[in-house]
């Protein structure tokens, strides 16, 4: 990161600290508390899918496009998920225009990586010519401001987006593939949410703002299915973690992955 | 059949959407949408979603690119993967920064740039949809997004395309009317100042008819004016009236 005016003067990191030991913090959450969450679905009508998330300050809007092309090799059978984030610049001062940087990567990895492992949709199903041409399923998030825990965001975003998907339905005509005008619900059934806390000092607190971020010592983020299954996880940040607060930070994750997900659902 | 049909539109004049020929798309707009930008401004023209977040005046990367006279003033345009049909990569492509220059220029001469010498102000667009006229509404968002980073200015930017669709000029093309259509012509002008400061044109025009365009897109430009100054009021109205 290249702070322009992102940079957290010491004095805050103390204060931060401070508050998070008191079981206080700066915006005047609880430890556990989440931002408020608005889901709006299909925003975009030119994609297949559409959502955009407002978590707190957070805002994320992801689109889903759908074409026909080739498997992979390894699963020639299957349907195809690329997630893929974009930092824009008007999201933060500190991001600027380029190649994506690390934490993109990340980003895009860590929600490709829960929506994968959930099955999210039955990528069996998705075959139109099996071994030859599949569904492929873009996942573009898109940050639009960030004001922390772009990671929880973006997940709710590409599950709401999913779930509101109607796939291009293909026909087979001679071993060719042709796209026709009838569209079919994509049927995203599986409901993967990531939750992320952050460790600062010795407590664990949830959904992270964007300052918090900054003086945090680790972070887990946990993705959890609806039936309390945990599908990924990824650690990151400076500090280690004890087996005692990573068993505690799952405990949370997945009673808050309830809480999330009825917000997503009650969108519907 | 379908021949019967074309020639039945034809006859009738009518447009895609069923507008006049001089009659904008519906448009939206919206200040102050960023909270970690100086200046925003999000705008819906027809079905065309573009955000526009400005930064600075600030300090000018890399350095030696700083003017000793006046800010430098950068801008991007950018599309969403999702905004069209298929989807794009979201690498920048040449119109993209082809589209940043012609920004530039055409809110550059708004601007009191010499009021901030040594430092830049950048204007970001990230087109979430486009639908036609991308580059008329990003300036028009970007003109509201500068005003509200409380960036001096001489005039408001307004920018609209006008263009030749089945031998017919019309105001603000559509996508399907700027991809099938003869010609297109987007202009951009300061209405206070009477000054163009974008004019760009394909396709095939006779001189009159590109009169005509440039004439039909400075009309649709001072309505459009209209929205923006109520998009501005809306936000600092109130503010104003009580100093």
């Amino acid at each position: 990161m290249s702070p322009r005016h992102g940079i957290v003067p010491r004095l805050k990191r103390k204060k931060i600290q401070e508050a998070v030991t008191s079981g206080k913090r700066m915006d005047g959450r609880e430890l556990e508390d989440y931002r408020e969450i608005v889901v709006k679905s299909n925003v975009i009508e030119k994609a297949e899918g559409s959502a955009e998330v407002f978590l707190g300050d957070t805002r994320v809007m992801v689109g889903i496009k759908i074409k026909c092309g080739a498997p992979f090799e390894d699963t020639p059978n299957a349907g195809v998920i690329i997630c893929n984030a974009e930092f824009v610049p008007i999201a933060s001062p500190n991001f600027e225009p380029g190649p994506p940087r690390e934490e993109s990567i990340e980003l895009a990895r860590v929600v490709d990586r829960g929506l994968r492992s959930a099955e999210v949709v039955d990528f069996s199903k998705l075959a139109i010519i099996p071994g030859k041409y599949v569904y492929v399923i873009n996942v573009d998030i898109y940050i639009l401001n960030h004001a922390g825990n772009l990671i929880d965001a973006s997940a709710i975003a590409a599950l709401a987006a999913l779930r509101g998907t109607m796939k291009p339905v293909y026909k087979v005509k001679d071993g060719e593939v042709l796209l026709t005008d009838k569209k079919k619900p994509l049927k995203a059934e599986k409901m993967p949410v990531a939750v992320t806390l952050v460790k600062i000092g010795d407590s664990l607190i949830l959904d992270p703002s964007a300052d918090e971020e900054e003086v945090m010592d680790a972070r887990l983020t946990v993705t959890v299915d609806e039936d309390g299954n945990v599908c990924t996880i990824q650690k990151s940040g400076t500090y280690g973690l004890t087996i005692e607060e990573i068993g505690k930070a799952i405990n949370i994750a997945v009673e808050k992955a309830t809480e999330i997900r009825s917000k997503i659902t009650g969108n519907d | 059949m379908s021949k019967k049909k074309k020639s039945k539109r034809k006859k009738k004049w009518e447009r895609i959407d069923g507008r006049e020929a001089n009659e904008l798309r519906p448009i939206k707009i919206e200040s102050g949408v960023l909270p970690n930008a100086d200046g925003s401004a999000y705008i819906e023209m027809g079905r065309n979603k573009i955000i526009v977040g400005v930064f600075g005046p600030g300090e000018m990367h890399p350095k030696h690119l700083a003017k000793p006279h006046k800010a430098v003033l950068r801008c991007r345009y950018h599309m969403a993967p999702f905004s069209v049909d298929p989807r794009r990569s979201p690498a920048p492509s040449r119109r993209d920064t082809e589209i940043g220059m012609v920004m530039r220029y055409s809110l550059e001469p708004a601007i009191f740039l010499e009021r901030y010498p040594r430092s830049c102000i950048e204007v970001y667009a990230e087109v979430l949809q486009a639908d036609g006229g991308t580059r008329c509404a990003s300036i028009n968002a970007a003109t509201v997004a500068l005003v509200d980073a409380g960036i001096p200015m001489r005039d408001l930017v307004v920018s609209c395309a006008a263009g030749k669709y089945n031998g017919r000029v019309i105001l603000d093309l559509g996508d399907y009317e700027d991809k099938e259509g003869e010609a297109d012509v987007p202009v951009a002008y300061m209405p206070k100042l009477g000054e163009v400061t974008l004019l760009q044109m394909d396709g095939i025009l006779s001189a009159e008819e590109l009169e005509k365009c440039i004439n039909l897109s400075i009309e649709g430009c001072n309505q459009i004016y209209e929205m923006q100054r109520e998009a501005l009021k809306k936000k600092y109205g109130i503010e104003k009236e009580e100093n």
